[in-house]
């Protein structure tokens, strides 16, 4: 009897244990990217901060290039690698064809809908369901150089591409900097970043009403014309073709630059003395718009936190998920990526020190345009990218190299 | 019936070694074979590998891209094994002679080899940099180059820029064969030559490269496989860019089964990269045999 009730007693403590020791150690696997928002730091100290409010959850945060983090996302299907993935704007349709994301479509109420912004909903959204949370809302700002703009006697940033150009034109001919201009236009996603803020600004589309390609043509090709131009009249750095987007911080940093186009995160690290020798000379605007087409343009390139299908542990991820993506957190960390929710941009804490971020901000992330929703983006972004070369390039014309893309991706659907 | 039962255990030792062989790379190979000729998807493979027999094939070769890229690889891999066995040969036939630092050069020539191919890489695409980069100020102060100028963001130089960089680091493995099989030439023959009026250029053609022929030829095999499903390298240099001027053909295979999730397809485009290189081993071989022979 007494020995019975010892071994009853060691198998449930045994049971109790190991409970325990399940709670205490569930290690979650996120994937992050180290390329432009967040930095590494601060994704690291969000994560320590959840930690230390979530004894039982460890974290192993992984951060790579941009460019690995789609490839990565979908090889650990197979290896059932992440518990919270973050992910592009442009995937969510292949995402979902292929079932790689959780739907948390459930598990997100009312009131979160109503508080986050519309464009920053886009990013996780594809046919009614919602495949994650929005965490980074972003989209390419217009970056200037105030003294370089006063030395050549202009009191404003551009409104109108034209006018940036005109502005660069009289900055390089008073040979205040050699190329005023500097863009990510590399055989990357970031050039396709470029072109689609143009495009928009100029009424351009990629898809016509029946899903054809269009951007070979008005608006599109227009965008694409506007780019070689700047090329040809040497107001663009050259080595723009080769670039993604921290080198285009640092040329803009080091004082090569009057104008860089770049992602948000851009204003308070090129402010930042310990970082750059223009600190307290930077200015952003929302990118230009064109005349009688629009006042300023904007690319959504917002960003998403998700739980790929296969996660083990989709409770905790989802807390995670839920930590980084909230208010409080994401107003803390709002110097180098601005929050998603509505009520931050009115909260003083976030706007001090960065009134001209968060006012540019608020244009540019009600304008922003989508690049195109199909489950075969990446293979027509690759097609597009190459067009974009190849025309910046000199090989072929702007027409014939769209038009040439264009063809390719019709052929594809 | 000793034999017979010789034979039976010969085979018997072997099996261990032969199931090992066939599971991995036999069943790959036929698995790759197999994909080749579905619709295979990297995910859900199952849901989606309907039989297409050949249309992968043809698809792939009917693609002007791919053969770009065939000729690309092709370029890379004649160029930078023809520049890495030249060098590699002459840096061997140097560290071959008796002279003060000998050891020093020696070790110093492992260097390059120990270095991981990514290291290799950034460390090259900083030389190259066009704002800051070695290259550049070296050629700017050497007066040969009026400006700093683009080297990797140029479709006319970004492949052979891409080269140089692969023949840095590979050139010290023909050096090492190489130099290992130059020690194994006897003296005398050179001695013999000589005094025989062979000048120094006659002495190398008739026994020096005789001499190392073999080895080198190993070396040479190796080499040109490697080159031919070239992608590292490139994929951290310039990731196919500029134009797709650097896109080979390992780069495409990656694409077309990673990032555009094409299993099938890029099985397809894999099988073909063998064998080209596997026409090109042939073709070795039989050179290097008739060379035996003559």
């Amino acid at each position: 009897m007494k020995i019975k009730n010892v071994l009853k007693g060691a198998v449930f403590g045994i049971f109790a244990v190991s409970g325990a020791a399940h709670a205490a150690h569930v290690t979650l696997n996120a994937l992050f990217m180290a390329q432009a928002a967040y930095s590494e730091d601060d994704i690291r100290n969000m994560t320590a901060d959840f930690k230390a409010a979530n004894p039982g959850i460890d974290v192993n945060v992984e951060l790579v290039p941009y460019e690995a983090l789609h490839d990565k996302i979908v090889l650990s299907q197979s290896a059932n690698g992440y518990d919270v993935v973050l992910y592009d704007v442009i995937w969510p349709a292949e995402f979902a064809q292929y079932n790689l994301l959780e739907d948390v479509t459930n598990r997100i109420d009312e009131k979160t809908r109503e508080a986050v912004l519309k464009g920053a909903w886009t990013t996780v959204e594809y046919d009614g369901k919602y495949y994650g949370m929005p965490w980074i809302a972003d989209t390419k700002f217009l970056f200037y150089n105030k003294d370089m703009l006063k030395k050549a006697g202009f009191d404003t940033p551009p409104t109108t591409w034209e006018e940036l150009a005109a502005q660069a034109k009289a900055i390089k001919d008073k040979g205040i900097v050699d190329y005023p201009l500097v863009w990510s236009w590399s055989q990357s996603e970031a050039a396709i970043c470029d072109y689609t803020t143009i495009l928009s600004a100029m009424g351009g589309k990629f898809l016509d009403a029946d899903g054809k390609p269009a951007f070979n043509e008005g608006g599109g090709l227009k965008a694409l014309q506007y780019m070689v131009g700047t090329l040809d009249d040497g107001i663009t750095n050259p080595n723009s073709r080769e670039y993604a987007e921290e080198d285009v911080r640092r040329v803009f940093s080091s004082g090569q630059a009057a104008f860089a186009l770049n992602w948000g995160y851009m204003y308070n690290l090129a402010n930042d003395p310990a970082e750059s020798q223009v600190a307290g000379h930077v200015g952003i605007v929302p990118a230009p718009g064109e005349a009688g087409i629009s006042q300023a343009s904007a690319v959504n390139g917002s960003m998403g936190l998700g739980i790929p299908s296969k996660s083990t542990h989709k409770e905790e991820a989802w807390k995670y998920i839920k930590f980084l993506t909230s208010e409080k957190v994401q107003n803390k960390y709002a110097r180098l990526s601005l929050p998603i929710w509505k009520a931050s941009y009115s909260d003083p804490d976030v706007i001090k020190g960065q009134e001209p971020f968060v006012n540019a901000a608020k244009t540019s992330l009600a304008v922003m345009a989508p690049r195109p929703t199909m489950a075969a983006y990446q293979e027509a972004s690759a097609v597009l990218q190459e067009a974009l070369q190849n025309a910046m390039l000199g090989t072929s014309t702007p027409a014939d190299a769209l038009d040439e893309a264009a063809k390719t991706i019709a052929d594809m659907q | 019936m000793i034999s017979h039962r010789k034979t039976v255990t010969a085979w018997l030792l072997l099996t261990p070694m032969i199931v090992m062989i066939l599971g991995v790379s036999g069943y790959p190979l036929i698995k790759t074979i197999y994909f080749s000729m579905t619709g295979a998807k990297l995910v859900a493979p199952d849901l989606t590998d309907s039989w297409v027999w050949f249309h992968n094939y043809v698809r792939a070769l009917s693609s002007a891209n791919f053969r770009e890229a065939i000729w690309h690889t092709t370029y890379f891999a004649v160029i930078s094994v023809g520049a890495e066995v030249v060098i590699g040969v002459m840096v061997a036939l140097l560290l071959n002679e008796v002279f003060v630092g000998r050891t020093l050069l020696r070790a110093m020539l492992i260097l390059p080899l120990a270095l991981p191919t990514v290291v290799n890489a950034m460390m090259w695409r900083l030389i190259y940099n066009p704002d800051f980069g070695a290259l550049n100020a070296l050629l700017v102060q050497l007066g040969l180059l009026d400006a700093y100028r683009s080297w990797l963001g140029d479709p006319a130089t970004a492949l052979d820029m891409v080269i140089i960089a692969d023949v840095w680091k590979n050139f010290p493995l023909v050096a090492l064969i190489a130099l290992a099989a130059l020690q194994t030439v006897p003296k005398d023959l050179y001695e013999a030559a000589t005094l025989d009026g062979a000048g120094m250029w006659n002495r190398f053609w008739r026994i020096t490269l005789p001499a190392i022929m073999g080895p080198l030829s190993v070396a040479l095999v190796l080499r040109t496989i490697e080159a031919f499903k070239v992608f590292d390298i490139i994929y951290v240099m310039t990731r196919g860019g500029p134009a797709s001027s650097t896109k080979t053909v390992s780069f495409y295979v990656y694409q077309e089964a990673f990032a555009y999730m094409r299993v099938g397809s890029g099985a397809s485009y894999a099988l073909i990269v063998v064998l080209i290189s596997a026409c090109l081993i042939a073709s070795y071989m039989y050179l290097i045999r008739k060379h035996g022979e003559a």
